[in-house]
């Protein structure tokens, strides 16, 4: 990855403090365009704080953010996400009393004021999409209930599903696997893989079987900043990493 | 019996029947006084509208209608007290302070058309401003509701003190005045503003349709469940917010001047906290999101209101409370909504009377169920 001459993301020296609290220390990470990238660590190593700053909800105290060369700090959300920048939350943050095609429908839309979905109607470009997303996720036949009803793995997908209708270039994807059968697991897993090349996604996950499916760069971060990166093989055998999990309970999970 | 409830889209329009036989059999059979009161309380239904709009739909808790509801009658009456002067008089109100030139701002309404602007449209901008300010710092939730009950009384004050602008605490009356004509208290005209409440009813009604059943409306039921999650999507709540709180405000001054003229005053005391707090009550009896819902509330209640008050004056309070108790602890979606949900096959079942009964209807419904059926249908077949 390091041949790309111009990354599509890039944080500098980025610090966050809340109260005194760092919850991120001096965390320098770039992004390849393209680049499929897993960044794992213990709770609390800032990994939710981390996509809160780049998606404009927490403003870094220290630092900049870059996307294509352009700051994103002191930008509101919204403007950032229009910029290209798609999220997914950790648990499923569907709208539960639309259907999931009005959900795609609300995603896919490229012209999101007021007036635009007052007057304005989805061309067909956009209602193929969302008709062609929902048989990917498997939904086709739900289309019409409301989405409150969908179980935990549906409301996931459908999640997924909202992030690529808004087409972005890059995609944070925060724990997508939680809460999933090991089939659909591995079925997300291959739909990430598929997405990347064409878009630029960053996964965050505790899920390491997932984690090796994706067969992606891994960063490890830990107390605000990156402790190591490489592949699976080599950050799971990098002594710092098995001293930072295994000191933590609820980590150790490794094999 | 009881398959009949069961069917939704007769659910769905047996209330609306039920309207449209109201509002063409109550005119002839309503004593003027009768018909007189039922078309106030329906255009209060045009503010309820408003509300649902905000809070039922949007989530925003506007204890500050009011506001808006009495701007639009004070245009309408400034109007009227202009309207019936011959050149160079004054309204007789102003002679009991000493006024002997109108204040400038009045010039203007003794024009039909800049009034018939004004209802609405100066109430919808003093609501985008004020809505734009607060939507813009993301104030919210319960603090979202106290900011507009504090600009409420700002304006209530204000109103209340300006003897020598607007008749102060007295108000402005109607009655006595002409329009298109008539005298505007006179049992022809009011019979005319009923009818033209009735249409205006049905307008608003429509247009709140209009603007929640497509995206636009979509986007409102996404920022009252998860407004985060929309800004994520790219979309910016604030525009959103001040827009539809803009709409609800002018609908809320067009809801004031038909109230005005059909109750021959307006004063101050429509911006008085607690009736902006009964605004929000019929909306929550009759219930949220269901635009019809808040029509029937503001109608049910006030005419409820009117009859309890006229045989047992002191126990209204209680009854409004009690309603507004069992709305809160049991009918969280309101009596529509307890409609549209089988309320009345459920209440019929309860006292033995059940309605036949289906097999599990989540089943039966389950589209995914249906398909596999149709499919092993087909592959016997």
């Amino acid at each position: 990855m390091a041949a790309t001459p111009t990354p599509l993301l890039e944080l500098r020296g980025i610090s966050v403090s809340f109260d005194g609290f760092w919850a991120l220390n001096d965390l320098n990470l770039s992004l390849a365009p393209g680049e499929l990238r897993a960044v794992i660590g213990p709770n609390g190593a800032g990994k939710t704080t981390f996509l809160d700053v780049i998606t404009g909800k927490v403003r870094p105290t220290k630092g900049e953010v870059l996307f294509q060369g352009r700051s994103l700090v002191g930008i509101a959300e919204h403007r950032i996400a229009r910029l290209g920048i798609g999220r997914k939350f950790q648990t499923p943050r569907v709208y539960q009393n639309l259907t999931p095609r009005r959900n795609l429908e609300l995603a896919v839309s490229r012209r999101n004021g007021p007036l635009a979905l007052l007057f304005g109607r989805l061309d067909s470009t956009a209602r193929d999409r969302v008709q062609h997303l929902l048989e990917v996720v498997g939904l086709e036949l739900l289309a019409h209930q409301r989405a409150g009803g969908l179980s935990h793995g549906q409301k996931q997908w459908l999640e997924i599903a909202m992030l690529v209708a808004q087409d972005p270039q890059l995609l944070l994807v925060d724990e997508p696997v939680a809460g999933l059968t090991d089939e659909e697991t591995e079925r997300t897993a291959d739909l990430l893989r598929q997405l990347s090349g064409e878009h630029t996604v960053l996964v965050i996950e505790h899920d390491m079987e997932f984690i090796r499916d994706l067969r992606a760069p891994v960063t490890v971060l830990h107390e605000g900043h990156v402790l190591c990166q490489g592949s699976m093989d080599e950050v799971q055998n990098d002594p710092r990493v098995i001293e930072v999990y295994l000191g933590s309970e609820t980590e150790g999970e490794f094999n | 019996m009881g398959d009949w409830l069961s069917n939704r889209t007769l659910r769905r329009v047996l209330p609306w029947v039920a309207i449209v036989i109201a509002a063409l059999v109550l005119p002839v059979v309503l004593p003027p006084f009768r018909l007189n009161l039922l078309g106030r309380f329906l255009s209060l239904g045009i503010v309820a509208l408003g509300i649902d709009l905000i809070w039922g739909f949007t989530g925003l808790l506007s204890l500050g209608q009011g506001i808006f509801f009495a701007l639009g009658g004070y245009a309408l009456g400034m109007h009227l007290q202009l309207n019936a002067l011959a050149p160079g008089e004054l309204p007789e109100f102003f002679s009991l302070y000493g006024v002997k030139i109108l204040p400038a701002f009045w010039q203007p309404f003794s024009s039909p058309v800049f009034t018939l602007l004004c209802i609405w449209v100066l109430p919808a901008l003093v609501a985008g401003v004020l809505g734009y300010l607060v939507f813009r710092n993301r104030i919210k939730g319960v603090y979202f509701s106290i900011l507009t009950q504090a600009a409420l009384l700002v304006f209530f004050n204000f109103f209340n003190g300006q003897q020598k602008l607007i008749n102060g605490t007295n108000g402005l009356k109607t009655d006595t005045a002409r329009l298109f004509g008539m005298l505007v208290g006179s049992d022809g005209a009011q019979r005319a503003l009923f009818w033209l409440t009735v249409v205006l009813v049905i307008g608003s009604w429509f247009l709140c349709r209009w603007l929640t059943r497509g995206r636009f409306g979509d986007a409102l039921i996404a920022i009252r469940d998860d407004e985060p999650r929309l800004r994520f999507t790219g979309y910016n709540p604030t525009a959103y917010k001040t827009v539809v709180f803009a709409v609800a405000g002018a609908m809320a001054g067009i809801s004031g001047a038909l109230y005005t003229v059909q109750s021959g005053i307006v004063s101050p005391q429509y911006m008085a906290v607690p009736f902006s707090i009964e605004m929000v009550i019929w909306v929550a009896v009759g219930g949220r999101g269901t635009l019809i819902g808040a029509v029937l509330g503001a109608v049910v209640i006030n005419y409820a209101k009117s009859l309890v008050s006229e045989a047992l004056p002191e126990t209204w309070l209680f009854i409004q409370g009690g309603l507004f108790l069992l709305v809160v602890t049991a009918l969280p979606d309101g009596l529509v909504g307890w409609w549209r949900g089988g309320g009345l096959g459920r209440l019929l079942a309860m006292v033995g009377r059940s309605p036949r009964a289906a097999t599990y209807p989540e089943l039966d419904l389950d589209p995914a169920v249906a398909a596999e059926r149709r499919q092993l249908e087909g592959g016997e077949a």
